[in-house]
């Protein structure tokens, strides 16, 4: 599927008719690196909005992950502007960026980052107490099925079920998006399809907008929308019309 | 409690090894700052309050004999508020358990109850009473010595008429907090004590009665002195005065402001090194803990932590070690404190002297000790505040190593891959290199600073009684004699040797300095004592003019060719210009000296004696004692032997106690640095030392490369710590009062290679402990794992 203009927002494929949660135009990102300057991102637009499941798509380097940590206010872009609702993360300063993913967003990482020295609970804990209107931490382990390992440290527990604590983490303060960066990336398959369906599950009952980062293609079948990244620019947008449970997808 | 603090609390736990490293250096810190602020404290409380309660004079006046009438023309004096007119004498006292004489300072107690000033604190008994002839309260340390009790008696050979002492009261004074003879360096409580005694008694007994010799003072205010010591010697000169002097110069004073003032530069040097040590060490845990959590300090950020609660709760980590060291720091403190308390008690003898722990001391040093904490965490603190979350996401970076500039020049320094990796890896971390070594290099510092009084007194011990000292006895006359005496002495049986000398006081001006000193009158070329400097050479007075103290000359600004005025203080009273001649650095006090005959001409006498030094047949010396004490003439006999035993129990205790607490303070911080340093080391390499260890190297290897570079810096510390050391003992020996002790900076080569050994094993002990977490590297954990 080839696009003149791939990243427009007049995308055929774009959802029409919904709210708008996140507004990007000309998203440049440039990182020093030592000597050599690298373009993560050349000038993207994209509007994400309330409730979709969106998986970004595309190999290493591509931008993908500079892109989400923009969206979750981690980080500022070299260039363009980006509006959650009617805030402006651009103009937007360390405090209020601090504020905003303390309110709005729950992050999950490839690595899980869960904190060794705090247990399960404990790591949820970390996060409900700061939030402004969180589940209780046990209930947030509940919707991963981890209710009974909940006392145990990250240390005690498999690959998937620090993922799922770092999914439950995520979701107990209630987010308004979940950005979850290659989730399933250090998982084997069966491990990692648990895991998908625990996001999908918050993105269902909670209507929690949710964006998935991956390099495996097979799970952008279970997304609403499909935008593909290569070197920087959005290459193309997909509406999915056959949305698969995780437990389908073949990879 | 929240999850962050039980976080900081899992994390400290899991460091805990590391945490007990710097919270045992901190609590040294907390402790020598405790103990000594404390003392210091107790002992300024004290004898304020010591003075105050008792009235403890301003100016004080020694004179020949005056009548009472001058005590009134005294207080007319501009500034003087109060005066107090004594009877004192220097007797020999004899006491039944000790064949060797002793000396006694007899003091005369205000006879009508008048409220004097000096008054004596009495710690049992009663004061002798008025017209009872042989009543007198004695001493508390000179009682101790003897185990004299109420009741109990002594001979005193006063005017040289004997007479009976009856203890009736044991008694301290704030003249005599540091109890010495004059002229006198260390106390000998065996040897000297000062005795009280009832006015009319003592006057009577000294052809007194009706006059004085000593005036003590009490000023209207502190600017009076320098006028009122002008006038009062004015006023004394026709009766013999020998200088009035104010406290500075009274000799119990001197000494004790000489301990505070050791006090207090011990107050900041020991903290300060301690504190500085656990700095680096709490940062070399943070900077490494923090760089370890920088995934975790992302992830915290990404839910919205904010950057101060992240700071705060790396801070907190500091905090938390340093009011651990605190809290462990002040109960040693107080620990240590006590026991320089004792030692203090055998020097200085107060109503009461106990260690106090001023709450105020203990608020600044956990102040102090969380300052540093802070300071040397800031900067690890603020890099995780400022770590922008998207970029903490990313595993750091790989360590960027290149060739060292050893290398690099062409200098090929080996061929082993390993040895190379050893030598870049301490120059890509230069600064850690260099704190740590600054760090063992203070241990090794703490240890010649602890050693080096031991040389310096050892040095001074082999001067003062090998070099010096050559006689047995040193008798002091009760007045000067012919010269002929010395055959009389020379008659004893069992003494082999004799040689007579003259002292006087004098005042000796130079421009507008002066000073109060002896003026001994030597031959040239005496067997049984020889002038002994600094360097340990002979130096002998000069064959015409005058020799002084080097000290004395730079206190008067006066240049060899410099003509000195020279005041003598007692018979006729002369007063003479002499040329200064020469000088000598000697090791203690100010003192000046003249050919026996230049003195004597001085004095318009013929060749006189005032004393005599005495070599005794070692089968003889009881029986020679025994005739000194029959011996009316002889004031006062100072056994060099009981000098140099008192010196041995007093000094040398003080030192060898002061040196293991040094060697102990000096391990903890070898150890804990060597640790510290090499955990970091091993956690920061783990994994390539486990890929060494997977490419075939055995323990043995891997362990060598760590032990390697530790072993290298503990190297290069030790010249470093040696130096610094050197420099610590010269601020110790300039703490000291110079017109006091002028110590020699002496440091002997073993004190050097005693400080390298405790360092280096204290290295190997490191190691020690170290090589069990190397032998459990588990390879493939290490491997997997992404850090």
């Amino acid at each position: 599927m080839s696009h003149d203009r791939p990243s427009s927002i007049d995308s055929p494929f774009a959802s029409h008719g919904q709210e708008l949660v996140f507004r990007a135009r000309g998203i440049t990102k440039i990182y020093h690196m030592g000597e050599v300057d690298v373009h993560a991102l050349r000038g993207i637009d994209l509007d994400l909005f309330a409730h979709e499941f969106v998986v970004l798509l595309g190999p290493s380097g591509s931008g993908k992950s500079t892109l989400l940590n923009i969206l979750g206010g981690l980080d500022v872009p070299t260039a363009g502007e980006v509006l959650y609702l009617d805030h402006n993360l651009t103009a937007a300063g360390e405090k209020s960026l601090t504020q905003f993913r303390r309110d709005h967003v729950g992050f999950i990482f490839q690595f899980y980052n869960l904190i060794p020295s705090l247990t399960a609970r404990e790591n949820v804990a970390l996060v409900t107490e700061i939030s402004p209107n969180p589940m209780p931490p046990d209930e947030a382990l509940g919707l991963v099925g981890l209710t009974e390992r909940m006392d145990h440290f990250p240390a005690q527990l498999s690959g998937g079920e620090q993922q799922r604590v770092a999914i439950a983490r995520a979701v107990a303060k209630q987010p308004d998006v979940l950005l979850c960066d290659e989730p399933t990336g250090a998982l084997d398959v069966i491990t990692g399809i648990t895991v998908l369906e625990a996001i999908q599950r918050i993105n269902r009952q909670l209507g929690t907008m949710t964006a998935v980062i991956t390099h495996n293609a097979t799970i952008a079948n279970m997304a609403d929308r499909i935008i593909s990244l290569r070197d920087g620019n959005i290459v193309d947008i997909r509406r999915n019309a056959t949305k698969l449970a995780p437990h389908e997808l073949q990879w | 409690m929240r999850s962050l603090d039980r976080k900081m609390l899992r994390d400290l736990w899991h460091l805990r090894t590391q945490v007990l490293a710097i919270v045992v250096v901190m609590s040294c810190g907390v402790a020598t700052f405790v103990m000594s602020n404390s003392i210091l404290e107790s002992l300024e409380r004290i004898r304020a309050w010591y003075y105050r309660e008792y009235a403890f004079a301003d100016v004080f006046v020694t004179l020949k004999r005056a009548p009472d009438a001058l005590a009134s023309r005294i207080g007319e004096i501009s500034g003087v508020s109060k005066v107090d007119t004594r009877v004192l004498t220097v007797v020999r006292l004899e006491i039944p358990t000790m064949t060797e004489p002793a000396t006694g300072q007899l003091i005369s107690l205000p006879s009508r109850g008048e409220s004097g000033l000096n008054r004596v604190f009495l710690r049992a008994g009663r004061l002798p009473e008025p017209g009872a002839d042989s009543e007198v309260a004695v001493s508390e340390a000179f009682a101790t010595a003897h185990r004299l009790q109420l009741g109990g008696s002594l001979e005193a050979i006063i005017n040289g008429h004997r007479q009976a002492l009856l203890v009736v009261g044991i008694a301290l004074s704030p003249e005599y907090i540091y109890e010495i003879p004059v002229g006198g360096l260390l106390p000998d409580n065996r040897t000297f004590g000062v005795l009280w005694m009832d006015r009319q008694t003592l006057a009577a007994a000294m052809d007194m009665t009706g006059a004085f010799n000593n005036v003590t003072i009490k000023l209207t205010g502190p600017r009076d002195e320098a006028s009122v010591i002008r006038d009062l010697d004015e006023l004394t000169a026709q009766y013999g005065g020998l200088g009035a002097y104010g406290r500075a110069d009274q000799q119990s004073h001197k000494f004790i402001q000489n301990e505070l003032n050791e006090l207090r530069n011990m107050s900041v040097v020991a903290p300060t090194i301690f504190l500085c040590v656990a700095a680096f060490l709490l940062n070399l845990v943070l900077s490494r803990l923090i760089s370890t959590q920088r995934e975790q300090i992302a992830a915290l950020k990404a839910f919205g932590y904010e950057n101060h609660e992240i700071a705060w709760h790396y801070l907190k980590m500091a905090l938390a070690a340093a009011v651990l060291g605190s809290l462990a720091g002040t109960v040693l403190g107080v620990y240590l404190g006590r026991g320089m308390t004792q030692m203090y008690t055998k020097f200085f003898h107060f109503p009461r002297f106990e260690f106090e722990l001023p709450l105020r001391v203990v608020v600044i040093g956990w102040l102090i000790s969380s300052l540093f904490a802070a300071l040397a965490v800031w900067t690890s603190v603020r890099r995780a505040m400022l770590l922008p979350p998207a970029e903490a996401m990313r595993p750091e970076p790989p360590a960027s190593f290149r060739k060292t500039w050893l290398e690099s020049i062409g200098v090929v320094l080996t061929r082993s891959s390993a040895t190379k990796m050893i030598l870049r890896q301490i120059s890509r971390t230069p600064r850690r290199a260099i704190l740590s070594t600054l760090g063992i290099s203070l241990a090794v510092a703490i240890l010649i600073l602890g050693s080096f009084m031991q040389d310096a007194v050892d040095y001074l011990f082999d001067a003062m009684f090998r070099l010096s000292q050559r006689y047995d006895v040193n008798v002091a006359l009760v007045e000067a004699t012919s010269a002929d005496a010395v055959h009389e002495l020379q008659q004893v049986p069992g003494v082999l040797a004799c040689e007579g000398y003259r002292a006087v006081a004098a005042r000796i001006r130079f421009a507008h300095h002066h000073r109060l000193v002896p003026v001994q009158g030597y031959v040239s070329q005496l067997d049984l004592l020889k002038l002994i400097d600094r360097q340990r050479r002979t130096v002998d007075v000069p064959a015409s003019g005058l020799m002084i103290s080097a000290e004395l000359a730079k206190i008067l600004g006066a240049r060899l060719g410099d003509e000195l005025t020279v005041e003598v203080l007692e018979g006729k009273r002369p007063t003479k210009r002499i040329r200064l001649t020469s000088t000598i650095d000697d090791f203690a006090g100010t003192t000046a000296y003249l050919q026996q005959q230049e003195l004597c001409d001085l004095l318009d006498e013929g060749l006189s004696i005032s004393g005599a030094f005495i070599a005794i047949d070692p089968g003889a010396e009881s029986e020679v004692y025994g005739r000194l004490k029959e011996m009316p003439g002889v004031a006062k006999v100072v056994i060099s032997r009981s000098t140099r035993d008192s010196f041995r129990r007093t000094v040398a205790e003080t030192i060898r106690r002061m040196r293991l607490i040094n060697l102990i303070f000096s391990c903890v911080i070898s150890i804990g640095v060597v640790y510290s340093t090499a955990r970091i080391s091993l956690a920061e390499r783990s994994r390539d030392l486990a890929t060494m260890r997977v490419l075939g190297f055995t323990r043995h290897e891997v362990a060598w490369m760590l032990f390697a570079e530790l072993g290298l810096l503990t190297l290069a510390a030790i010249p470093i710590g040696s130096a610094i050391g050197y420099g610590l003992a010269w601020t110790m020996i300039k703490a000291a009062d110079p017109e006091l002790f002028r110590l020699p900076l002496v440091v002997e080569f073993d004190t050097y290679l005693f400080a390298a050994g405790v360092v280096l094993m204290a290295t190997f002990f490191a190691c020690a402990l170290l090589r069990h977490h190397i032998d459990r590297l588990n390879l493939v954990e290490v491997l997997k794992s992404r850090e």
